[in-house]
């Protein structure tokens, strides 16, 4: 039933990348969310002496004004095509920085970050090594799987604006009506001769025992 | 129903049904058979002069046959299309050589004996499923009569009977007599609630039908004498117990038990015997009248369209939602919608409460005039596929196709693909490459984590949507976990591909944990049954080779299941203390022989 429409849109307006990363990473303190049981500038100083990264530092809060700034001068300035982020949990702020990557025209999709906070600092708290070590450890999987990251880009296609409700009962009838009262057009296809289902067979009904036709 | 009928924006079929669906979200496009009338619907004015003539008697479906129609009939007064009808089975003068004589009685000459059935093809963006319900046969219940006595009534039956536009315009008598019953009696959950015959759930309506049934006897013959055969009673909704409470006060005798016999007296009323939950004791009642709650089964046309348009089904045979607290009235399938009983029984209301949340949700879908396809999708590459079709057999959201006779390769549908990279970890070829979370990349992952201090960690696996979210809901309770726990996050835990684990095991890993969704709460639909289906397979191998099953874990973890999550990693850690040097060393040793 389907038809293939694949085609990714090779995206206008991101800058190329190059085969070889240049990777940076940013150890986000979250004020002592993190910081006070994960030694961010040790983490740090340990990313900076992996491969492709070329800037590795600890910082505030990433994901405010002033953190994504620096990033983003970053970026701009030393050319960087790979962002790691050590901070929160993506599914809370993976969107955030992937819209940061965008607005310095870098595609989104060259983003990783590794959960040092839900998923580290949180849950180690009385392990300060332990969690050190591991935030050690995510930095450099992300770091390595971030040079791996290819480009994606976002597909659009047209779309027509109609609607084919199949059944005509009192559902079939809302929504074809909210539908078109929004300016949508509808085709309502009913398999009997009328519209109006089981209900338009109901006398009375519950709860307010009127009529239902 | 009538602003249905003139709206600018609705094309009505009547008499029609989806034939076929192809194409995708946005994009799809629906054969339709609209069948013939034989009745000019713009023109005739449903005068009725036409019925009036015709010969032919039948009983009429609308009064659930208590009375009959013509041939030629409009189903009900109110009908939309307001415009009569011609059944062309039961006319006689279909060849009008015979009959015909509807023909000569319509002065606008709106009778068209020739025409034809049509197909019709539409373009459409987004589809709502709202088929309705079916009523539940009582037949295969022997025990309550239906079919032999001729005073047991359906509740629908009971409707029109009470209906003062139906065969008696609205007055209650007994069938064999024509008189109006002293006392009736109601048996609840007729066809529902039942393992052995009709559902198993509950239909929803049916308690509340009949206790506005109880008030609407008492308001017609105050003296009537109403029993209620009921398992419990399910008056749950808004103001439902206000009615319930009303009805109670009005004297209906609420009796808990389900008749266990039904016979017929000489004078046609019916003796019933009943165990009563409450007092313990078998009960007989003789009753004038008895009417069964029947139950609310999916409509007929299900199965079809479910095939059509590549949608689910409950256990009950109703249509799935995508999700059933966050996504009630998405199908999995992007662009398709459900509304009313489709879905499930519910009562009016909540019918069009659903119906309208659908039209939101097709609206939100489509008011852009265009889509967007997230590039989080698997790709096939066309040289490597051997067109054995398994990723087909996989995909939860049929987004790929493959002709398998052809020998083509694999194509996805990017629109309809929704990310969960199952089709990735299936395809035996490696043929399939799931973007963003690449066999490279996760690879890569893997072998980082292992490097250092491998006897040491532990490998956890982690969807996205479950056991991701729930490992984060442990850090939002601060719930203490060791520190050599290792996440690596895929979408789905259907992307977690065997070679994976071998990879992970033959690197030293001690113990590896896949973690995702509860059996029934996967984000795409039902990936996760190919997880276990796949672990219990690597689970025989590593038997076999002689290597501990428990060192591969498999644990279902919702978002919300942090202390699940916390405790999860400790069995973790005591299974990894478990596992020696010896042992891993061992691992490798055979997984190197066998590769
Ligand atoms: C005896 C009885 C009494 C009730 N009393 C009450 C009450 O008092 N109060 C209350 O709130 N609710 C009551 N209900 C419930 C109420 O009838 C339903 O909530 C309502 O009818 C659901 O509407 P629907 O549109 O989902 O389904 P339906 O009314 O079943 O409509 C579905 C429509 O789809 C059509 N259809 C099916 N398949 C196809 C196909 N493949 N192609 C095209 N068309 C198709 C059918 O012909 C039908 O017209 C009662 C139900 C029963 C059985
Ligand atoms: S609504 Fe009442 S009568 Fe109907 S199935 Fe549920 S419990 Fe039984
Ligand atoms: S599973 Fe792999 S080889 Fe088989 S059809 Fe799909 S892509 Fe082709
Ligand atoms: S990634 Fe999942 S949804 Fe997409 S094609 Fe593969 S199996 Fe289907």
């Amino acid at each position: 039933m389907i038809k293939d429409q694949h085609a990714l849109k090779e995206g206008t307006g991101f800058k190329s990348v190059s085969t070889l990363p240049r990777i940076g990473v940013y150890v986000c303190r979250c004020g002592l969310n993190i910081a006070q049981t994960v030694n961010c500038a040790k983490t740090a100083q340990a990313a900076q002496k992996l491969n492709g990264v070329v800037i590795a530092k600890d910082i505030g809060y990433a994901c405010s004004e002033p953190g994504q700034h620096e990033i983003k001068s970053d970026i701009e300035k030393l050319g960087l095509n790979r962002i790691v982020i050590g901070s929160c949990s993506p599914r809370l702020h993976e969107l955030t920085f992937r819209k940061m990557l965008q607005s310095v025209k870098l595609n989104p999709y060259l983003l990783e970050m590794a959960n040092l906070r839900e998923q580290c600092s949180w849950v180690h708290m009385t392990d300060k090594e332990g969690a050190t070590q591991k935030a050690i450890d995510l930095i450099e999987m992300a770091v390595f799987r971030s040079s791996l990251l290819q480009p994606l880009y976002e597909n659009t296609v047209p779309l027509t604006k109609r609607t084919l409700i199949i059944g005509g009962g009192v559902a079939g009838i809302q929504a074809a009506l909210d539908l078109a009262d929004n300016g949508y057009e509808v085709i309502l296809v009913e398999k009997k001769p009328s519209i109006g289902g089981n209900m338009a067979q109901l006398d009375k009904t519950f709860p307010t025992m009127d009529c239902s036709i | 129903m009538t602003d249905v009928g003139r709206h600018p924006n609705i094309k009505l079929l009547t008499l029609s049904e989806v034939v076929d669906v192809s194409g995708y979200v946005g994009n799809f496009t629906a054969k339709i058979l609209k069948k013939s009338r034989y009745v000019d619907e713009k023109e005739c004015t449903a005068c009725g002069e036409c019925a009036k003539v015709c010969p032919v008697l039948r009983p009429d479906e609308f009064n659930v046959g208590l009375s009959s129609r013509r041939a030629i009939y409009i189903p009900f007064p109110q009908a939309v299309p307001a415009s009569y009808v011609i059944n062309a089975n039961e006319c006689l003068g279909y060849n009008p050589a015979v009959c015909s004589k509807c023909i000569d009685a319509c002065t606008k000459k709106c009778i068209h004996f020739h025409m034809s059935d049509e197909e019709i093809e539409e373009n459409i963006g987004s589809i709502i499923v709202a088929t309705g319900f079916d009523l539940y046969e009582p037949k295969e219940l022997e025990e309550y009569g239906y079919t032999r006595f001729e005073n047991v009534l359906t509740s629908m039956e009971f409707e029109r009977l009470v209906n003062a536009g139906g065969p008696t315009q609205g007055h209650i008598i007994r069938p064999t007599d024509r008189k109006p019953p002293k006392s009736i009696g109601f048996i609840q959950c007729v066809g529902s609630r039942s393992l052995k015959k009709g559902g198993a759930y509950c239909s929803n309506i049916c308690c509340m039908n009949t206790i506005k049934s109880t008030l609407v006897l008492k308001e017609h013959d105050p003296d009537i004498d109403i029993k209620v055969f009921y398992i419990d009673i399910r008056a749950f909704g808004k103001g439902f117990e206000d009615l319930y409470m009303r009805s109670r006060k009005l004297c209906v005798n609420y009796i808990k038990g389900l008749p266990g016999s039904i016979y017929e007296l000489p004078d046609h009323r019916l003796r019933v015997a009943v165990e009563n939950a409450n007092t313990a004791k078998i009960e007989q009642y003789d009753l004038d009248m008895l009417v069964l709650a029947i139950g609310l089964k999916p409509s007929a046309t299900t199965r079809k369209l479910q095939e059509m348009l590549g949608l689910q089904l409950t256990s009950d045979g109703f249509f799935l939602e995508a999700h059933p607290k966050l996504q009630p009235v998405d199908a999995a399938t992007r662009g398709i919608f459900f509304a009313g009983c489709a879905e499930a029984p519910k009562d009016i209301k909540d019918s069009v409460t659903q119906a309208s949340a659908a039209a939101g949700r097709a609206i939100r879908l489509m008011h852009k005039g265009e889509i967007t396809i997230e590039p989080i999708t698997s790709e096939v590459i066309a040289s490597q596929c051997k067109s054995c079709g398994i990723c087909v057999e996989v995909c939860p959201y049929n987004a790929i196709v493959v002709d398998r006779q052809q020998k083509t390769p694999a194509q996805i549908n990017t629109a309809a693909c929704a990310g969960c990279g199952t089709c990735a970890a299936e395809c035996p070829f490696g043929a399939i490459v799931m973007n963003h979370f690449t066999d490279a990349q996760i690879t890569k992952q893997i072998d980082v984590l292992l490097q250092k201090d491998t006897k040491e960690k532990i490998l956890t696996f982690a969807c996205n949507w479950c056991s991701y979210a729930g490992a984060d809901y442990a850090g939002v309770s601060r719930l203490q976990y060791p520190a050599n726990i290792r996440i690596i996050r895929t979408m789905c835990s259907g992307r977690v591909d065997e070679s994976f684990i071998w990879h992970a095991f033959k690197k030293g890993a001690p113990v590896v944990l896949v973690s995702g969704c509860h059996i029934g709460d996967c984000h795409y639909i039902n990936a996760n049954h190919w997880t276990e289906k796949r672990l219990v397979k690597i689970w025989k191998k590593m038997e076999k080779m002689g290597l501990r099953q428990e060192r591969l874990q498999l644990a279902w973890i919702s978002a919300a299941e942090g202390i699940r999550f916390a405790e999860t990693m400790k069995h973790m850690e005591r299974l990894r203390q478990s596992v020696t040097t010896e042992e891993i060393g061992q691992t490798i040793e055979i997984l190197n022989k066998i590769s």
